[in-house]
């Protein structure tokens, strides 16, 4: 159980996905003018890495290791991750219509975002077992979403402030995701 | 003016005109990731350019033989299926590389640059012009990754191609020399080293403007919203889903009837 937990809090913070990983960078800095559609997003991922790094660890462990295929595991986890997500948005649209509404939107936009398929790699390549892969996907995909709505909250701050002309837009966007980069570093001596 | 679609031009255009790391800001996950040194640019940009080059020759070899319909899924896989063969070679040939960039190899699948050139160029041109795109744009992005790369190696350790370029400050024998500035080569100095570049081409892309020869806008994230990018179709599996509820909507209206 501890280290369970010890695993979440690990992927979530001191691992960082967007921040010391790079991974999901797109919807990082391109869904997060607001705070809602942040949190949104956030849920949305947190939704699609979970259900994902359980199928895609499912499909490992009693397809791909059992027939020596653990090769294809690139081609069959990112097919499954795409044709995954679409099923979970036809699924949504049918019968969870308010839980539809609220993610529906940024479903699509993670059909081969990278944090899903890097996470499915990550759980093979650390040798998770099923239980241990679902909650580091959850771990990490709350990592995303802390991280995505923190950006959101300090660029709704800075919209108004007085930036240098080369730097309006994305580039303040990066200098402000390298400051919580550091503050992040500031976890890994937590664990 | 250059001609059209000739082998040079391709190259000119990948390296310089459209250079998508610089001009383009696409594939912007292995530029912050692998950069960490010069050497490991090099290798992930000449990873990324083998695949272009080989899945650019193929998608255009068989883009009359692709249904409309299907085709993202297709060119999912056969990008795929490159980059495992990519990944096995680096593997067994330089175990150190692969080491140094672990997961971001199988993750060139995802790299937008490489579904964006299948989507709008080597669909729609023949083989041998597709195959130059593809190393036009392979070379630029690992230009721009080797000199970014430099970059953060040489301020984050004073090394270029890991050899000591700068002579190291030694407090202990107080020894005169380069302190480094080391957060350069951990994850914060990704973000500011782009952050510096894409200032620069704001300031650059703006004299271009005022000078009438404005450059190609830029594609990727960074251009804003994911979804105004011109290869979102291509990020976000947009049009396979369009495809897939267009499909549905057909089955539904059968159950109908």
């Amino acid at each position: 159980m501890k280290e369970l937990i010890l695993l979440a809090v690990g992927s979530a913070i001191v691992n960082n996905v967007v921040l010391s990983q790079f991974l999901g960078l797109c919807p990082f800095l391109g869904v997060s003018k607001k705070t809602e559609t942040a949190a949104g997003m956030g849920g949305a991922v947190i939704f699609v890495i979970t259900i994902a790094s359980f199928v895609t660890s499912l499909i490992y462990k009693f397809i791909l290791a059992p027939t020596g295929f653990t090769y294809l595991q690139t081609i069959v986890f990112i097919l499954v991750i795409a044709a995954l997500v679409q099923f979970v948005e036809m699924f949504l649209k049918k019968n969870v219509k308010s839980l539809y509404n609220s993610l529906g939107v940024y479903l699509p936009l993670i059909t081969t975002n990278c944090a899903v398929l890097g996470v499915a790699l990550k759980n093979v390549t650390n040798g998770y077992n099923i239980l241990e892969c679902v909650i580091y996907g959850f771990g990490t995909a709350v990592g995303f979403a802390v991280a995505i709505v923190i950006l959101a909250g300090i660029r709704e701050k800075i919209e108004y402030n007085d930036i240098p002309e080369a730097f309006k837009g994305s580039a303040i966007v990066l200098v402000t995701a390298g400051l919580m980069a550091i503050a992040f570093f500031g976890f890994s001596g937590v664990i | 003016m250059m001609e059209k679609n000739t082998p040079v031009e391709r190259l000119y255009n990948g390296i310089i005109k459209e250079n998508p790391t610089v001009v383009l800001f696409l594939g912007m996950c292995p530029t912050l990731a692998v950069t960490t040194s010069a050497i490991n640019g090099l290798g992930m940009g000449l990873s990324t350019t083998v695949v272009l080059t080989m899945s650019n020759m193929m998608i255009s070899a068989l883009r009359n033989i692709i249904p409309d319909r299907v085709r993202m899924p297709a060119y999912i896989v056969i990008v795929a299926s490159f980059v495992t063969m990519v990944q096995f070679l680096v593997q067994g040939f330089v175990p150190s590389l692969y080491a140094s960039l672990g997961i971001y190899i199988p993750l060139i699948v995802v790299n937008c640059i490489i579904l964006g050139r299948a989507e709008s160029y080597a669909s729609k041109n023949k083989v041998l012009p597709s195959i130059f795109d593809g190393l036009g744009m392979g070379f630029g992005f690992t230009i721009a990754l080797t000199i970014l790369g430099l970059i953060r190696e040489i301020l984050g350790a004073g090394q270029a191609f890991g050899h000591q370029l700068l002579p190291l400050a030694d407090s202990a024998t107080g020894k005169m020399g380069y302190t480094p500035i080391t957060i350069f080569i951990l994850a914060p100095g990704a973000f500011f080293v782009l952050a510096l570049l894409v200032a620069i081409m704001n300031v650059v892309r703006k004299k271009a403007e005022e000078k009438g020869k404005p450059l190609p806008p830029a594609q990727g994230c960074l251009a804003g919203d994911c979804a105004g990018c011109s290869a979102s179709s291509m990020c976000t599996g947009k049009s396979s889903v369009s495809t897939v509820s267009a499909a549905t909507s057909e089955a539904d209206g059968k159950e109908e009837k």
